[in-house]
């Protein structure tokens, strides 16, 4: 049967494609005419003299429909590679966030406190603002965001992930 | 944000020799290179330079069809019944929505369709100019793959490799769009060879050691079953012959699915006709009780498996495929095989004789004997009448009446289509068009007319419903014009007999909405088209009318009365297990369908 484990679980995909008009369209469109999940989606060229791009996607799925989700993007002409940095390589996995906390006293001190605690950095500052920057692994950024909330938390920005092998390894 | 032109550009710029055209001349070169014998289109503003110069060129014929829909359909036919691709050529806006029908419907059966659409002026396109439309953003997740042609000097390399991806590895629909200033800008011709695109590789090769561990699970095996679909239709007639010496080599039984129909001739004993939801008694229970499933070129669809949970439970399973993605997609397999069929199936023979393989004779003798007593049942039969014709009997006179004959079979979908699945036996490839994955209704007489252009001397029936028909009944006009005597053989039961059946069985016999208080008069519809009306009402005519039709060298529109309230049996209900079938409609044992079988379509 094919549910063997329907635990649902995160995986963070690279795809190497060409860098034409169009192509996120391919992807995007696949994701979400076959119902799968888009976490997290970076793109940028990595390539200017082949013309290629690596888009990074973090989904949730199955095995199975993660399984499903690397067959259908190797269908698309337009990919080159489909790479799994969860289970193919122990991958590096790394996302920027631009958080704006407000506030006064107390509360102002409190999220410098936990910012340096962090590691995130002052970007922007008023009398009654910050903008932290801030670089990790996505639940990292997660708790980060989550200890900002009471303190002011006004808005952010994030970048989703970008992911890369360790060691020698190369996509 | 539109799809560009193809991946490389091409190398030098126009050199001393090179063949400098307009736009529409590369079109047509790029085609007579490419071997395209038919183009089936209709014309229109974006794309006036294209069919200009298709009217100072030899060499292709274009059929003219009265809809977009239907020159898609019979490009499809083409293909199905050739293995060539069919091309399609439409204007923008209207034109390329149209077809857009035909587009999915090759995509859902794996079928190679090149479409080459007319777009408006690129200085136009993105400010909704008259006909425009995102041709290429509509049609990407129709296609394998699509192209706006930005630039005429990438034109004729984009055409060629629209062939190359259409027609290689799991073949499918694929778009070429291209504005009219394109079309009439001049540029360089590039050859097919030096278009080729680098990144299109399929692996068609099977690991040997799988075959060989495939053939080591064959030996093995005591209830072996083949269940072949349309991928052996798609890897060539090899694909068919190989399957065939396989079959007769191993004494295995083997089913087809509704696309894979034909590979094995239907005459042949060990065939135990078509599984799935109506499929035989005989192939359900054979795929449900089976300790070894070699899967061929098909793909677990939920018309073929029934209830996933209770599929085939207690069977190791081989899967052979083209298409890696489908592999593990509804059925975890035990044996994964990535390949094109006619290899596989070759290398297949080649270990099963050198390696000295024998099935185990007792065990399928007894196999066997299990699956003559399910055949026993003798699932297709059906209660005769002396005043009524029951839609299984004119397919079964039509069937008689034709044996022997170079003949092409296409179907429209709903109850006519199952009828004619199980009864009509289709002895090779290629020679059974049927719009499976999508259900198109209104596939099958354009369909008709793309095989009766690419086989003119073959007889060609498409085997109709009366609601299905009058989707793309205008085609009939096209057959005229071009003397394609295709003869359409309507079942005539008044209802959407198949929207009707499941009415009755699911919804409480309220049949909203499914019969046709106002059909046409089809003998005098035919006449009006120009070509010729027969009309079919007593058991006792019909083997006279059927043998009139056959003489007749026109198309003909058959008006077939049949008993409106016969039903498809054997039958899966949906949610329903393969040994779980309905035999009749007298059937006391019938599982019932329960509200999760309701939810399924
Ligand atoms: C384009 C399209 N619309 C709707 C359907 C749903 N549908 C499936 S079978 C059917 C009835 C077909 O009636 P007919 O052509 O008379 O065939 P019969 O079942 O009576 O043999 C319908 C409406 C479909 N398959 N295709
Ligand atoms: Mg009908």
């Amino acid at each position: 049967m094919l549910q063997k484990s329907s635990s649902i679980e995160r995986h963070t995909i690279a795809v190497l494609v060409d860098n034409e008009a169009g192509v996120l369209a391919r992807v995007v469109g696949l994701f979400s005419g076959r119902g799968y999940n888009i976490e997290s989606l970076t793109v940028a060229e990595t390539d200017h003299a082949a013309r290629t791009s690596r888009i990074t996607v973090v989904t949730s799925g199955t095995r199975q429909v993660i399984e499903q989700i690397e067959a259908q993007l190797g269908r698309l002409v337009s990919v080159h590679r489909v790479v799994n940095w969860t289970i193919a390589k122990p991958g590096i996995e790394r996302e920027m966030a631009l958080v704006k906390v407000s506030g006064h006293g107390e509360k102002r001190t409190e999220a410098m406190r936990i910012a340096e605690i962090f590691r995130a950095r002052v970007v922007d500052t008023t009398l009654a603002s910050f903008v932290f920057e801030i670089t990790g692994p996505p639940d990292k950024l997660d708790t980060f965001i989550d200890l900002m909330r009471p303190l002011g938390l006004l808005d952010m920005s994030r970048t989703g992930v970008a992911a890369i092998a360790r060691g020698e390894g190369a996509m | 944000m539109y799809a560009e032109t193809a991946r490389t550009r091409p190398q030098e710029p126009a050199s001393a020799g090179a063949l400098i055209l307009s736009g529409a001349k590369i079109v047509i070169r790029a085609l007579k290179e490419q071997g395209v014998t038919h183009i089936f289109g209709y014309p229109g503003g974006a794309v006036l330079p294209i069919y200009d110069a298709l009217f100072e060129s030899e060499g292709i014929i274009h059929v003219l069809c009265r809809h977009e829909q239907g020159a898609a359909h019979a490009a499809e036919g083409y293909a199905r019944s050739t293995g060539k691709a069919g091309v399609v050529l439409v204007t923008s806006g209207p034109g390329a929505t149209n077809a857009v029908t035909g587009l999915t419907d090759a995509l859902m059966d794996s079928i190679p369709v090149v479409m080459l659409s007319g777009q408006v002026a690129s200085h136009l396109i993105g400010t909704d100019a008259f006909q425009e439309c995102d041709t290429v953003g509509i049609t990407r997740p129709c296609t394998k793959h699509n192209w706006l042609v930005k630039d005429v000097n990438l034109l004729a390399r984009t055409i060629h490799q629209a062939f190359q991806i259409a027609t290689s590895g799991r073949p499918g629909p694929v778009v070429v769009d291209i504005p009219k200033d394109v079309q009439v800008k001049t540029g360089t011709y590039e050859s097919k060879e030096s278009a080729r695109h680098p990144g299109i590789r399929p692996k068609l090769e099977p690991e040997l050691v799988s075959i060989v561990r495939a053939v080591e699970m064959m030996a093995a095996a005591k209830k072996p079953v083949f269940y072949t679909g349309g991928g052996i239709i798609n890897a060539g007639p090899e694909a068919s012959r190989h399957l065939r010496e396989l079959v007769k080599l191993t004494g295995f039984p083997v089913t087809s699915t509704l696309m894979g129909l034909g590979a094995i001739s239907a005459t042949d004993p060990q065939w135990l006709g078509m599984l799935g939801m109506h499929g035989t008694f005989e192939a359900n229970h054979a795929m449900h009780d089976c300790d070894l499933m070699v899967c061929i070129g098909a793909r677990f669809d939920d018309r073929v498996t029934g209830r996933i949970d209770a599929f085939s439970p207690h069977s190791r399973k081989i899967h052979i495929d083209i298409d890696a993605s489908q592999i593990n997609k509804i059925v975890r397999v035990d044996l994964a095989i990535v390949a094109d069929a006619a290899r596989a199936l070759k290398e297949m023979l080649h270990f099963w004789k050198t390696q000295n393989h024998a099935v185990d004779a007792d065990a399928l003798a007894q196999w066997w004997n299990q699956i003559e007593t399910w055949r026993g049942r003798r699932c297709l039969e059906f209660r005769s009448s002396a005043t009524q014709i029951k839609p299984q009997l004119a397919i079964d006179r039509l069937y008689a009446a034709t044996r022997g004959r170079d003949l092409y079979i296409t179907t429209e979908v709903g109850q006519h289509q199952m009828w004619a699945a199980q009864r009509f036996g289709i002895d090779g490839p290629n020679r059974w068009m049927t719009s499976g994955g999508l259900g198109t209704m209104g596939y099958g007489l354009p369909a008709a007319i793309g095989v009766q252009a690419a086989h003119p001397e073959a007889l060609v029936i498409d085997i109709a419903g009366e609601a299905s028909v009058q989707m793309t009944i205008q085609e009939m006009s096209t057959a005229v014009q071009y003397n394609l005597p295709i003869k359409i053989f309507i079942l005539n039961n008044e209802w959407m007999g198949m929207v009707r059946q499941w009415q009755q069985l699911l919804h409480g016999e309220r049949y909203s909405q499914s019969y046709s208080a106002a059909l046409p008069d089809f003998v005098k519809l035919a006449e009006a088209y120009g070509c010729v009306g027969l009309r079919c009402t007593s058991p006792d005519e019909l083997d006279d009318k059927i043998a009139q039709m056959l003489a007749v060298d026109a198309p003909v529109l058959f008006d077939c009365r049949v008993d409106p309230k016969e039903n498809v049996y054997p039958m899966i209900p949906s949610g329903a297990a393969h040994n779980e079938m309905i035999l009749s409609g007298a059937d006391e044992d019938a599982p019932t369908i329960d509200e999760d079988g309701k939810m399924l379509v």
